[in-house]
């Protein structure tokens, strides 16, 4: 049953931060930047289940949201998943239980992504200006990333918890 | 092969496999033509993923206009003022252009002047939200909730009552991609109204801003003039745009020896930020379904 119920869970919040991204957020220009929530709902899912579902996960976001955009299918799959692995790795390995975790992925992924995203568009023939991408957005585009972390990080757990029943303990162990 | 070797071979062969697959699939939606498999399975998705984004967006339209309230209401005492002398500048305006109309259609009728399709009467309208947008640093374009289902085709025109927004670009079924007069390849032919100066309307270097090209020295702009869609016809060749369409206002224009044109910058009369929620596409009169 949990082999369904997880995937199902990770597929639902994907899509709702997908569908919120495209037809939301991306509405809320603050000094320059737009907040990212489907990064930081990705961040989430890979910081707490892991780099095959950070990967999976930021495939399926790309992917819708590069259908709704009616964008070159591909690109943000690409970044996405990326992305993904690489903060599901930083989770499994040296990420692993540290506060500031959640911080330095959505950080890093923002500059990463933003820089990846540039490189794509430009290979691809589509005008971008370097100097909005980077200095205009990059830097209000973190802050406002950072800033809403805290919130979409607690929902990603809560959302990923529920319906999870508790391991029970193997044995017992005497004190005092 | 321990169990530990054998998740990370699994999670390496995972995402290698996800990184190819969207390599793949940028280098087939690249190469294939606008109708190809690709593109359909796209716009069968942009369909399917439309309601949810309609119901998003009316979800958190009382958030947005509880955000534009406030904001109205920090900026009112300011906005009142130029309101005011704007009333008084388009009142006088408006009587001379009342006389004008009556005028010109005296002469109209005695010249049996024969006139092109113009903007608003050659055309109809499918009204539709704004429901998608990227990345405004990365991507000039935005998605509408109507589609070819309602007649809309590519290189359609699209405004909103402030004056020429972009045209479509890409279309679905039930959706289209507008991409928007800030785009930097979008060019559209224009002329001052006040001194009938032509140029080519684009992109500006800072953000949200205008520009208009090739304005001959010899021709005359001054700020404050308006700017509006030429809609030339040349033999076979015409403008997507028909003539008068707002585009903006002149917010500073300098010419000196060394330039071969003058240096127009224009603020855009629509604002192409959160605020642009609906927008017209303009369909021809003459377009056969």
């Amino acid at each position: 049953m949990r082999l369904l119920v997880e995937p199902a869970k990770v597929g639902a919040l994907v899509f709702v931060a997908a569908i919120l991204q495209v037809s939301i957020f991306s509405t809320f220009q603050i000094l320059g930047g737009t907040p990212d929530v489907v990064l930081l709902t990705l961040m989430g899912i890979a910081l707490l289940r892991g780099s095959i579902y950070g990967a999976s996960a930021g495939f399926a976001a790309g992917l819708l949201v590069d259908t709704a955009n009616l964008g070159t299918l591909g690109v943000t799959s690409l970044l996405l998943t990326i992305a993904g692995y690489w903060i599901g790795r930083y989770g499994e390995t040296t990420g692993r239980d540290r506060a500031h975790a959640p911080y330095v992925s959505v950080a890093v992924a923002t500059i990463l992504v933003q820089f990846g995203a540039l490189f794509l568009h430009y290979m691809l023939g589509d005008p971008v200006s370097a100097r909005v991408v980077l200095l205009d957005a990059l830097p209000a585009k973190v802050g406002l990333n950072l800033l809403l972390t805290l919130p979409v990080y607690a929902l990603t757990r809560w959302v990923l918890g529920l319906g999870t029943v508790p391991e029970r303990a193997t044995e017992v162990q005497l004190l005092g | 092969m321990s169990s530990r070797s054998a998740t990370a071979v699994r999670r390496r062969i995972v995402a290698g496999s996800l990184v190819l697959l969207s390599i793949v699939l940028i280098t087939i939606y690249f190469r294939e033509p606008v109708g190809g498999g690709l593109h359909g399975v796209q716009s069968t998705g942009a369909t399917v993923l439309r309601p949810f984004e309609v119901g998003a967006t009316r979800v958190a339209q009382p958030f947005r206009d509880g955000y534009g309230w406030f904001s109205g209401v920090l900026h009112a005492k300011s906005e009142n003022g130029r309101l005011r002398r704007e009333v008084d500048v388009y009142s006088a305006q408006a009587i001379q252009n009342a006389n004008a109309v009556d005028q010109n259609a005296q002469l109209k009728s005695l010249l049996n002047y024969v006139s092109a399709p113009q903007f608003p009467k050659g055309y109809d309208y499918v009204a539709t939200d704004v429901v998608t947008r990227p990345p405004a640093e990365l991507a000039q374009q935005i998605g509408i909730a109507a589609g070819s289902s309602s007649g809309i085709r590519i290189n359609d025109p699209v405004v909103n009552a402030d004056g020429l927004v972009g045209k479509v670009t890409k279309v679905a079924s039930h959706g289209a991609e507008v991409t928007l007069l800030t785009d930097p390849d979008m060019m559209v032919t224009a002329v001052d109204r006040a001194t009938q100066a032509t140029g080519l309307v684009g992109t500006g270097q800072s953000r949200g801003t205008l520009i208009v090209d090739r304005v001959s020295k010899a021709d005359l702009v001054k700020p404050g003039d308006l700017i509006v869609t030429q809609g030339f016809h040349y033999k076979k060749l015409s403008s997507i745009f028909p003539a008068g369409i707002p585009v903006g206002t002149v917010s500073s224009a300098s010419v000196n020896d060394t330039d071969l044109y003058w240096q127009v910058q224009v603020n855009p009369r629509v604002d192409f930020g959160s605020s642009l929620q609906s927008v017209l596409v303009l369909v021809p009169k003459t377009r056969k379904h």
